[in-house]
């Protein structure tokens, strides 16, 4: 082990520079973050995932964002394990029939301010398992979504996107106010 | 299938049914099949419904030979299977919620999938409307002198899909645990109905997203089964390099999961960095990160260029350099070892009665691995072991995934340096007519069955089985008598897919 420790420190580090914004997560935060919320958040982010009936996809490319590659944790973002603790959920797959109740009271259990991201094809409408019997739809039609993220599922660097428009949207209106 | 026959002497061949035989059978030569299933001849490989029919498709594992027995023209109801053989029972479970069909003489009449809240009953045979007022799920007794209940889930406290866990315990120890599962119910099965090829691809890539290659490939194998197509030679080595890759990337979290959650995070920011190589090798080599949608029913729709081959090349040279150092001090730390060696043990009869497949039956004892037992090319001309143990535990299913990690990068290398020149797909001809194909491919985490009867290039009815099926039940095995901070070790060495078990 002391040799692995070692070469972690004398090795550079494979983490890399932060992508750029997305320009269409911008806009769309624009009007989601509103200013008493962004003066209480400063410069981090809690988050709580919620699987709401996705294939399990997004859930692979969130946890790489925790990876030495991504390493999240530098942003001040982290994913935490309580919605009591959130700020943000992040809602992955359709929502299923079985899973809206427990979405719904996740949401009610998260204390504002609070946002909700929609990551993926199919938290945004459904996607290829729209017309179920199972499946009531995209997340908004559950709990309001303040960002969507697409892919199928999105790469690790669109997901960072998203969330690093969202902190810079919070960051300025905490500078503003 | 000529013991099946000969076991169920009444019963007649389908003809349109490919690669293994499909027999159709009374009431008597069900029951008789039955009875080799609870008596140990044979391994049930899944059990599945219509509207009016019921399959089941076991495995005789002495001659190595497959065969489906169905009963059809049912009325309500057909002779349970869970009665005498107690792995079919969440399977029968499930077919009473889809279909209707009543189980006779099944132990458990409580619904599984169906939670009292899709817009009908019955969605896969006479639909139904649904009661106005869910029942409330009864959870199995547990009596005795302090004991208490910790219900856990559907959303649980880490990045993982949503189940729900009811254990009773006494103090630490863990008496009873019970899983509720079906909350990410789909309807993919439903939704697979009188869909075309392509959309049923795309639904089945998506029953489970971390075996979104193994899912694919045994669709398509199971499609061309049933047409009887043939596909490229360079297409078969490149889908076994993709499954090969996905198996890689899987082992690789799963080693650093399992022992990140006995907080030993070192092994899980090693093996993430390494499951991240894989993941932009893939994604460099085939167009997307975890493959998704690259296999297709006459073969694949990504070449291999020369820089994506020498990205894997580059790939097995890191892995091969890095994961030794990794699996000594996997060995070497004590404190790590303390956790893993002798916690959530599966026992080797168990794992054999329930046909438990992937590392949690091969670290049980049971050799089974689809590539050796029921082998598709291009395995049966590439060289690898099936690693197997028998001690049971989370450390034995760590082992496994270690030894085929190792097995993996071989393969890669080997797929590479044969893989031959060529195209990569042939076209679907629609002939009309109603065939049945099935195939059962190895995903990382164990056999995937997929049936399928087309009309023509629709989709009539298409049944895809998890492997996760036959491993859910014993992880309730074996966290007993285990402490509930174990728990999470336990979960994640068997690795169970929620999506693909809740469709």
């Amino acid at each position: 082990m002391r040799r692995l420790l070692f070469e972690s420190l004398i090795r550079p580090p494979l983490t890399e520079a932060a992508p750029r914004q997305s320009d269409a997560a911008i806009e769309e935060l624009a009007t989601a973050v509103d200013r008493s919320a962004r003066r209480r958040l400063g410069r981090s982010l809690s988050i709580r995932a919620v699987d709401a009936g996705s294939c399990n996809g997004c859930e692979l490319e969130m946890h790489a964002l925790s990876n030495v590659f991504y390493d999240i944790e530098r942003f001040g973002i982290r994913f935490v394990a309580s919605p009591r603790h959130a700020d943000v959920l992040m809602v992955t797959g359709p929502v299923t029939r079985n899973m809206a109740e427990a979405l719904e009271r996740t949401y009610n259990a998260t204390p504002g301010p609070k946002w909700v991201v929609a990551l993926g094809s199919c938290a945004r409408d459904g996607g290829c398992f729209a017309d179920s019997y199972a499946v009531i739809g995209g997340v908004s039609r559950v709990v309001p979504v303040d960002l969507h993220i697409p892919g199928c599922p999105p790469p690790p660097t669109e997901i960072l996107k998203g969330l690093l428009a969202l902190l810079d949207q919070a960051d300025k209106g905490a500078r503003a106010s | 299938m000529p013991a099946l026959i000969a076991i169920a002497p009444e019963s007649r061949l389908v003809g349109h049914h490919r690669p293994w035989p499909r027999a159709v059978a009374n009431a008597a030569g069900w029951i008789a099949v039955t009875e080799t299933l609870a008596d140990r001849q044979r391994t049930l490989l899944g059990l599945w419904g219509e509207a009016d029919a019921v399959h089941m498709a076991v495995f005789d594992e002495a001659d190595g030979t497959v065969g489906v027995i169905s009963l059809e023209g049912l009325e309500g109801n057909y002779p349970s299977v869970a009665r005498r053989h107690p792995p079919a029972l969440r399977l029968e479970r499930a077919l009473r919620d889809l279909t209707g069909l009543e189980p006779q003489g099944l132990p458990d009449s409580r619904p599984w999938l169906d939670h009292g809240r899709w817009t009908l009953r019955f969605p896969l045979g006479e639909k139904a409307i649904r009661p106005a007022e869910a029942v409330p799920y009864k959870f199995l007794p547990a009596e005795g002198e302090s004991l208490h209940r910790i219900p856990v889930g559907p959303v649980h406290a880490g990045i993982i899909e949503p189940g729900h866990f009811r254990f009773t315990a006494n103090g630490e120890t863990v008496v009873r645990l019970e899983e509720r599962l079906g909350y990410v119910h789909k309807g993919i099965e439903g939704l697979m109905t009188g869909a075309d090829l392509g959309r049923a691809l795309q639904l089945a890539g998506r029953t489970s997203g971390d075996s979104t290659v193994a899912y694919a490939y045994a669709f398509s194998r199971a499609a061309e089964a049933a047409l009887g197509l043939d596909i490229p030679p360079r297409a078969v080595w490149l889908r076994a390099l993709m499954a090969e890759l996905e198996r890689l990337a899987n082992h690789l979290g799963d080693i650093g999961a399992i022992c990140n959650d006995a907080a030993f995070s070192l092994m899980l920011a090693h093996c993430g960095a390494l499951r991240e190589r894989v993941l932009r090798a893939a994604d460099a080599a085939f167009g997307h990160r975890l493959m998704r949608d690259r296999i297709v029913p006459g073969g694949v729709v990504a070449d291999l260029d020369e820089a994506g081959a020498a990205g894997l090349r580059t790939l097995l040279a890191e892995i091969r350099r890095k994961f030794p150092a990794l699996v000594d001090l996997y060995d070497n730390t004590a404190s790590l070892q303390d956790r893993m060696v002798g916690t959530g043990i599966l026992v080797p009869d168990l794992a054999r009665l329930y046909g438990a497949g992937g590392y949690v039956g091969r670290a049980s004892g049971r050799a089974f691995d689809v590539r050796r037992a029921l082998p598709y090319p291009p395995y049966d001309v590439l060289r690898f072991d099936v690693p197997i143990l028998d001690q049971g535990d989370v450390n034995a299913r760590i082992w496994i995934r270690i030894r085929e990690v190792e097995q993996g990068l071989s393969l890669i290398e080997q797929i590479l340096d044969q893989l031959p020149p060529g195209p990569t797909r042939h076209d679907v001809a629609d002939n009309g007519e109603v065939r049945e194909g099935m195939a059962v491919v190895e995903g990382f985490r164990g056999d995937i069955l997929v049936w399928l009867r087309l009309a023509g290039n629709r989709v009539d009815r298409c049944h895809l089985r998890d492997p996760s099926w036959f491993q859910w039940p014993l992880l309730e095995a074996a966290i007993e008598g285990n402490i509930v901070a174990d728990f999470p070790l336990c979960n994640k060495s068997f690795n169970c897919s929620y999506s693909g078990h809740d469709l």
